[in-house]
């Protein structure tokens, strides 16, 4: 078998560094793609047609094309449009936040529309007003029943993090395909690198996991 | 206090409140019953404008909740309301659901809040139950926490809408002596109810209400020993 793992182990800091790079615009338009979902979300829920309408025409474009065109999209497209030359990093949080904000506004809606109608109704009678009424009464009811939900969408966007390799941003897929051709050697490289990301993975979902238990803290 | 003037409700083409007309004075126990559909809960749901009116006119204190330029989260503020469901936050302690309304729309101090909070506990009977969640109370601790969480407000007005209805009857005298205790204090109550002696007992003037109006208004012993109307008197005879 013609397999030697030895081979990479001068490449390991290279591929290791890729973590930071990848973990750094994740975490960026996971952020992004969060808030951006929220706002979104109230405004799917508010009583404006036209801001309705508008939210949804945004939902269908990310959810209705592929992502590796959205990036593509944004890196190669838009400079040529704009004349402005977007860095593989701006280009990156962008889209995927963007992206990913299409997601997390049809989950959150969903859950804020799942919590009691009552919830509503007595904080409205005690006079309570409608932002502090979502923010701190709806909200944290929707976040417990939707963070398993949200939880599969932040580790969806780790995963297809991957997809920057393809306008040459240097995070981990695109470190293991340098190390490869560099090598003539792709299993060990993709090997090592899919065990990171794996890891990564395994991480969040326990941080999932203990976020679900705080928060049921009140059952 | 509250005055209503040929108030109408409709939700599409079903007619669910049609030209009501009353006064409600400071201080006094209204009992409003009537049989299921009758418009009772969406009559004091109009009161606090948790249902909007169709047409007609609702004055609380002088102020009339129909025109736009009314504030009605001011309004509310007077107005304290108690559900069937309680609807307490399920995400928040007990000592937290009594605190944040006032903490948040009176801007009092957290230490005046809880202060306040502790006060009414100890009135509704439940001192011990500040740091449970919701979850853990039963169907008549939680009604108590409503009342209590409404109260917190220092509401000139009560709402109560059927708030018995959903408990075990076991359950049922706790939150009516509760409810009772409160009457005595002269606050201004409107109560929705299906508790007959409660109505009997506690009201200064019974509402009876069928199809969307308002058939008969009486005082309690007038009401119940002789109803005018054939239809009360049928609704009487079912119920008691």
């Amino acid at each position: 078998m013609n397999l030697d793992f030895t081979q990479i182990v001068p490449y390991i800091p290279f591929m290791l560094e890729g973590i930071w790079v990848t973990l750094r615009f994740v975490i960026i338009a996971i952020i992004i793609g969060f808030l951006l979902g929220a706002v979104i979300a109230l405004v799917k829920i508010s009583d404006v047609k036209v801001l309705r309408w508008l939210a949804d025409f945004y939902t269908s474009i990310f959810r209705g094309t592929p992502l590796i065109l959205q990036l593509m999209f944004v890196y190669y497209g838009i400079p040529q449009v704009l004349g402005y030359d977007i860095s593989e990093f701006l280009a990156a949080i962008l889209t995927f936040g963007l992206n990913s904000s299409a997601y997390v506004s049809e989950i959150i809606r969903a859950g804020i529309q799942a919590v009691d109608k009552g919830q509503k109704e007595a904080a409205e009678a005690l006079g309570i007003p409608y932002r502090q009424t979502m923010v701190r009464i709806i909200m944290p009811q929707a976040m417990k029943n939707i963070l398993p939900a949200l939880m599969n969408e932040f580790i969806t966007l780790t995963k297809e993090s991957a997809i920057v390799s393809v306008i040459n941003y240097l995070d981990l897929m695109r470190r293991a395909t340098v190390v490869g051709a560099d090598l003539y050697r792709n299993f060990e490289a993709y090997l090592f690198v899919g065990l990171i990301y794996y890891v990564i993975v395994m991480i969040l979902t326990l941080l999932g996991k203990l976020l679900e238990r705080r928060l049921s803290q009140s059952d | 206090m509250i005055k209503v003037e040929s108030l109408y409700k409709s939700f599409g083409d079903l007619e669910v409140l049609q030209n009501i007309d009353t006064t409600i004075e400071k201080g006094e126990v209204v009992a409003v019953i009537g049989p299921s559909g009758s418009g009772k809960s969406t009559l004091l749901r109009c009161l606090n404008l948790l249902e909007t009116p169709t047409d007609g006119h609702i004055w609380v204190d002088g102020e009339d909740l129909t025109v736009p330029t009314t504030n009605i989260l001011k309004v509310r503020q007077k107005i304290g309301m108690v559900f069937q469901h309680f609807h307490l936050f399920p995400h928040m302690k007990v000592i937290d659901n009594l605190t944040y309304a006032p903490m948040t729309v009176k801007e009092l101090s957290k230490q005046e809040a809880e202060q306040q909070a502790k006060l009414l506990l100890s009135k509704v009977g439940l001192s011990d139950k500040e740091q449970a969640y919701p979850n853990s109370l039963s169907g008549g601790q939680k009604q108590r926490v409503a009342i209590a969480r409404a109260l917190a407000m220092e509401p000139e007005l009560m709402l109560f809408d059927e708030p018995t209805s959903a408990l075990d009857p076991e359950m049922v005298k706790e939150v009516l002596d509760v409810i009772k205790s409160l009457a005595n204090t002269g606050m201004t109550m409107v109560v929705v109810t299906h508790e007959m002696g409660f109505a009997r007992e506690v009201a200064d003037r019974i509402i009876f209400m069928d199809y969307g109006k308002i058939v008969e208004e009486a005082k309690p012993t007038e009401f119940f020993a002789s109803a005018k109307t054939e239809r009360a008197k049928d609704f009487l005879d079912k119920v008691l």
